[in-house]
């Protein structure tokens, strides 16, 4: 555990209350009591989980869904607070779980990079440097001034992934980015992460794609029911993890 | 224990810092998005308030006699703090359930949202204020210096929505029926104080009860200033003194107690 890591990941476990959630009228909630149901239906997203990642490491969290990996990422960015454990990440983090959480629909293009700059904690002098790169790289110099709920999936997400990527953060966390975009897309955020990488950012890169996960990241950690069941190169994890897939057995 | 104390303080206002930008954004987004596709725009921050106080003037003055002096900018006064009121904290309570999706994706500070949006409606206000100076131009009332002090009260006011803004919201992600209820509240509160009557027309036992309502010493207040060129009592500052930072404090507390949670419910 020492400080040189930028992420430490200790004895992480996360706790939810099924039945207490899906209880949300009285009426259900006096049916419930009346049945005997109010029980509590405890569900453990993740089970005593560590692990840790260095400065400029590539790694990426493999499982299937509802492995665990989502929420993983969620304490890690400090949106979920785990229910036993500590998550200590030092130095900024771009925390984009999902690329262009923050648009407003109603603002236009423009408006948007400086909402979500925002959103990242970076003032308008700061955006307005990087604008062109951003629009540039999103390719959307036609749409800067049209409204977002205009645009297709393809383009809200290239714009979410250039501005996510232009503000230097040395620590990047995204979920399942490159399912989206065309092919010629996908190659030009790949070649960006790559770029990044190469420039020391750290990358933690959530995905169920294996092949993807190869190519991107030297390490992996693959989680299985909330439970760490391996971690190390990529190879050999995603190996393992394919052909624990391939018998079928989760 | 000091130490780390004054660690998170400092570390509280560094946040403040890093999110100034974010605060400025999601107000310039509300003003946008609000008068957006309208044809008058921002002319109606400053129309609004002239029409309904037009509209009052009439009901109040025909059906109803009064024989308060210069009854338009008694209205207007009036309304103008109690419309900011009554929006800042109806749209602050909405705050934390509407920005679900981001609070679920991206770490930020949850108390922006309610802040933001009693900004948003602050910024409004002042727009308001140019139909409060335009009723006063009209109706030939006296300007008096005291005028110049009138941010004094909104001030209070304005610390007073945000603790009210800030519990609202929090509480709102656990009892969704909180949104049904305040507008109730917001209405009964809006009798409760005196806009449209002077406090003396009602009977002593409620006139005592004024005392308790906030609302009424910041209206006080700033009619005061605005109309009648008096610097308030004693009295009149330790009541919105006490009640602008006690809801302040009151609204930080419930909102940190609770904001841990919000996650599981939103």
């Amino acid at each position: 555990m020492g400080a040189e890591n930028i992420i430490d990941v200790e004895h992480v476990s996360m706790r939810f209350n099924l039945a207490q959630e899906k209880t949300e009228t009285l009426k259900e909630y006096l049916v419930k009591l009346a049945k005997h149901t109010l029980s509590f239906n405890e569900f453990y997203a993740l089970k005593d989980v560590s692990f840790s990642v260095k400065p400029g490491e590539s790694v990426a969290l493999i499982g299937r869904n509802g492995s665990g990996k989502s929420t993983m990422l969620k304490v890690i960015a400090g949106v979920m607070y785990p229910t036993t454990g500590t998550v200590t990440v030092r130095g900024d983090i771009a925390p984009m779980i999902e690329l262009g959480a923050g648009f407003d629909l109603d603002l236009t293009a423009r408006e948007n990079v400086y909402l979500n700059g925002a959103v990242l904690g970076y003032d308008r002098a700061y955006m307005e440097e990087h604008f062109k790169n951003i629009i540039d790289f999103a390719e959307l110099w036609d749409f800067v001034d049209v409204p977002v709920k205009n645009f297709s999936s393809g383009m809200v997400a290239r714009l979410g992934f250039a501005i996510a990527t232009e503000v230097s953060a040395p620590l990047l966390v995204v979920d399942e980015v490159l399912s989206v975009g065309d092919f010629m897309f996908q190659q030009k955020c790949h070649d960006r992460l790559n770029k990044m990488l190469e420039q020391g950012t750290t990358l933690l890169f959530v995905s169920h794609d294996s092949g993807l996960v190869k190519s991107l990241c030297k390490r992996a950690v693959w989680l299985d029911h909330g439970v760490k069941r391996g971690d190390g190169p990529s190879e050999e994890v995603c190996n393992a993890y394919e052909a624990a897939m391939r018998a079928g057995e989760m | 224990m000091q130490g780390t104390q004054h660690e998170q303080l400092e570390r509280s206002w560094g946040h403040f810092k890093k999110y100034k930008p974010l605060v400025k954004e999601l107000v310039s987004r509300d003003l946008k998005v609000k008068y957006r596709r309208s044809f008058l725009g921002y002319v109606w921050s400053v129309l609004n308030p002239l029409l309904m106080m037009l509209l009052q003037s009439l009901i109040f003055s025909f059906m109803f006699r009064n024989d308060i002096p210069n009854f338009p900018l008694y209205l207007i006064c009036g309304n103008t703090l109690f419309t900011f009121f009554n929006e800042s904290t109806n749209m602050g309570l909405t705050s934390i359930i509407f920005n679900g999706t981001l609070i679920k994706k991206v770490y930020i500070p949850k108390f922006i949202f309610p802040l933001s949006r009693v900004v948003s409606s602050f910024v409004t206000m002042w727009f308001s204020f140019a139909a409060i100076l335009l009723v006063m131009v009209f109706t030939r009332a006296p300007f008096y210096w005291t005028i110049l002090l009138c941010w004094v009260p909104l001030l209070f006011l304005f610390l007073f929505s945000c603790g009210m803004a800030m519990a609202l919201s929090a509480l709102t992600v656990y009892f969704r029926d909180m949104q049904h209820l305040y507008s109730i509240l917001t209405l009964g509160w809006m009798y409760a104080t005196p806009l449209f009557y002077p406090l003396e027309q009602l009977p002593a036992f409620m006139q005592r009860l004024m005392k308790f309502n906030p609302m009424y010493h910041y209206v006080n207040m700033f009619r005061n200033l605005v109309m009648y060129g008096n610097i308030p009592g004693p009295n009149t500052w330790f009541a919105c003194i006490v009640s602008a930072v006690g809801m302040m404090a009151i609204g930080l507390v419930v909102f940190r107690k609770l904001q841990r949670n919000f996650i599981l419910y939103i």
